[in-house]
């Protein structure tokens, strides 16, 4: 369709005219080879350039000028005979702080769940020699909606390359927990969901290397496995909600070479024993360790007591539910964390009544959490609504410092690499995320060891944030 | 002379004075040296005059002072002449 223009043409012009003068401007540098003599002087002629310069020294506007830029240059040249001129500037001067970002973390990468079925990604260990890799187990935990053709495999995946797997793990059952070797960083221990313990060695492949006996070893899935510290190096401990912590020889895994039940009348009968769902072992304190258990208790063990009865040392009342996460604040290992319910509780083993630090009831149920390897004031949580909330008890105690959505399903695991900084979270449908914190919660603070230890060490139950702002 | 009062100072190793067209009037060095620091410092002052007066048309400069490892320059400049001072303190 043609549009119909109006085809008279006027001219428009403007009533006035403006226009600026024309300005000509020129760069040129000036050759100084003799300055700008004038015309009617040869400048190599000695004579007349003197007589020049003599008739110039009498020039009004000389007579005029130098006596002020003398008495300008004066005065300038008396200070640099006052101060030392040639001090180097800015010296002395302190670091002037950078006023702080926002904490923040980034997603670097997402391992996802490579089979059809989805598993929920239940364990997470980093590989002990530089977190070039990360080791996911993958189960189902939801009672009997395994389905028949779910996988069986847990992965190895090398934190650079999130589209396949670096290595397959092929247990017999699916593995609820596995655990990399500090000591030997080719092997790792499993816990599966049968409650056989697996052993491998990457060097040989996607096949265990030993398998536990089924008749002797857990009767429920293995929720928890920690190598522990020996000469040998092939030491490790598992538990389960059977009511058993047991201990084990990966070169003999016919049989647990020790056996604890987890009865807190503490005559080792099962019936009473308490479901073990997570497991504390710290390398400090060899000899101690601690079991947090379906009915929200945590109990605190010694391994070296003479008899059973003495292995269990006390019980702490724990949560309202399971306690999905415990570990020893690696700073302060007189305090350790907890996650169960819908709280995060922060514990000084000396004090048994009750938490000394407990967070708001949160809207989502919290799934598990673990400290800082290099901050001692700040730890990670993870709930079921997908979110990591990063804590930092020195800054902000009522809320996280930082909340981040990692995704719509429910986070299930996570791992801290010792660099602090790089974070793996494991959620319901096999993603494995891996986030990268800010320096800001990733480096040790000035004083912060210092200001933890004075929140901690008052005579209150409860840590005493009031410590922190001293009148 | 008008500068005996400057050369009296302390740490004073030369004077020079130059005006407008970059021709040493008046120099208490020898005659290279006081062409080259003519010459060059000539081209100084510009710059920096042309700078201070571009960020602020209503803005002069009054003084430059080079400092160095050796000795400072100070020039004073203003519309006619400028006037060059190298002084070391140290001396």
């Amino acid at each position: 369709q043609e549009i119909k223009v109006n085809q008279r043409r006027r001219q428009y012009c403007s009533l006035f005219q403006v226009n600026t003068e024309r300005f000509e401007s020129d760069s040129c540098g000036i050759n100084h080879v003799e300055g700008g003599w004038p015309k009617d002087i040869n400048p190599l002629d000695m004579e007349q350039t003197i007589r020049f310069r003599k008739k110039a020294e009498k020039d009004e506007s000389y007579l005029n000028s130098i006596p002020q830029l003398g008495s300008v240059a004066e005065h300038c040249g008396r200070q640099n005979n006052a101060v030392d001129i040639y001090q180097e500037p800015f010296d002395g001067w302190e670091e002037v702080e950078e006023s702080p970002e926002p904490p923040s973390a980034k997603t670097i990468n997402i391992f996802r769940d490579p089979n059809e079925v989805k598993r929920t990604v239940t364990g997470l260990s980093w590989h002990p020699d530089g977190g070039r890799k990360l080791a996911a187990a993958y189960s189902c935990l939801d009672f009997q909606k395994a389905s028949r053709d779910m996988s069986l495999d847990s992965y190895i995946w090398d934190v650079e390359n999130p589209n396949r797997p670096e290595l397959t793990l092929k247990p017999a059952s699916p593995l609820v927990c596995l655990d990399y070797n500090p000591k030997d960083p080719h092997t790792l221990v499993g816990g599966s969901y049968n409650g056989q313990i697996v052993y491998w060695d990457t060097r040989r492949g996607s096949q265990p290397v030993e398998l536990s006996s089924v008749e002797h070893s857990h009767r429920d899935p293995v929720y928890k496995i920690i190598w522990l510290q020996s000469k040998t190096g092939t030491d490790a401990f598992s538990a389960s909600t059977d009511g058993q912590v047991l201990w084990w020889d990966v070169r003999r895994l016919s049989e647990p070479t020790e056996r604890l039940v987890l009865d807190p009348t503490r005559e080792g009968n099962l019936d009473r024993a308490l479901g073990a769902i997570s497991l504390e072992f710290e390398a400090t304190m060899p000899t101690k360790f601690m079991v947090g258990t379906e009915q929200g208790l945590v109990v605190s063990c010694n391994r070296k007591a003479k008899t059973p009865t003495e292995k269990i040392v006390c019980t702490y009342d724990g949560h309202h539910g399971p306690v999905y996460a415990l570990q020893r604040n690696p700073f302060f290992p007189k305090n350790f964390l907890t996650v169960g319910d819908w709280t995060a509780r922060i514990w000084s083993e000396d004090i048994k009544e009750s938490s000394i630090m407990c967070t708001k009831y949160q809207m989502s149920y919290l799934t598990d959490a673990c400290w800082s390897p290099v901050r001692p004031s700040v730890f990670f949580t993870l709930k079921m609504d997908g979110m990591l909330d990063v804590w930092d008890i020195l800054f902000k105690q009522s809320d996280p410092t930082l909340s981040l959505k990692v995704c719509d399903r429910a986070l299930y695991s996570l791992r801290v690499q010792d660099n602090g900084r790089l974070v793996a979270c494991g959620s319901q449908q096999g993603e494995t995320t891996l986030l990268e914190i800010c320096s800001e919660l990733s480096t040790l603070q000035k004083n912060e060891k210092s200001l933890l230890a004075a929140v901690s060490d008052t005579d209150t139950v409860n840590l005493d944030f009031n410590q922190l702002h001293p009148k | 002379m008008l500068t005996r009062r400057i050369q009296g100072q302390k740490g004073v190793q030369g004077i020079i004075i130059v005006n407008s067209e970059g021709i040493p009037v008046k120099t208490t060095l020898d005659n290279s040296s006081t062409v080259q620091y003519a010459g060059l410092i000539h081209q100084l002052v510009m710059k920096a005059r042309s700078t201070v007066r571009d960020i602020d048309p209503q803005n002069d400069l009054t003084f430059l002072r080079v400092r160095s490892k050796k000795n400072e320059i100070m020039i004073a400049p203003d519309k006619d002449y400028f006037l060059i001072v190298i002084q070391n303190p140290s001396d």
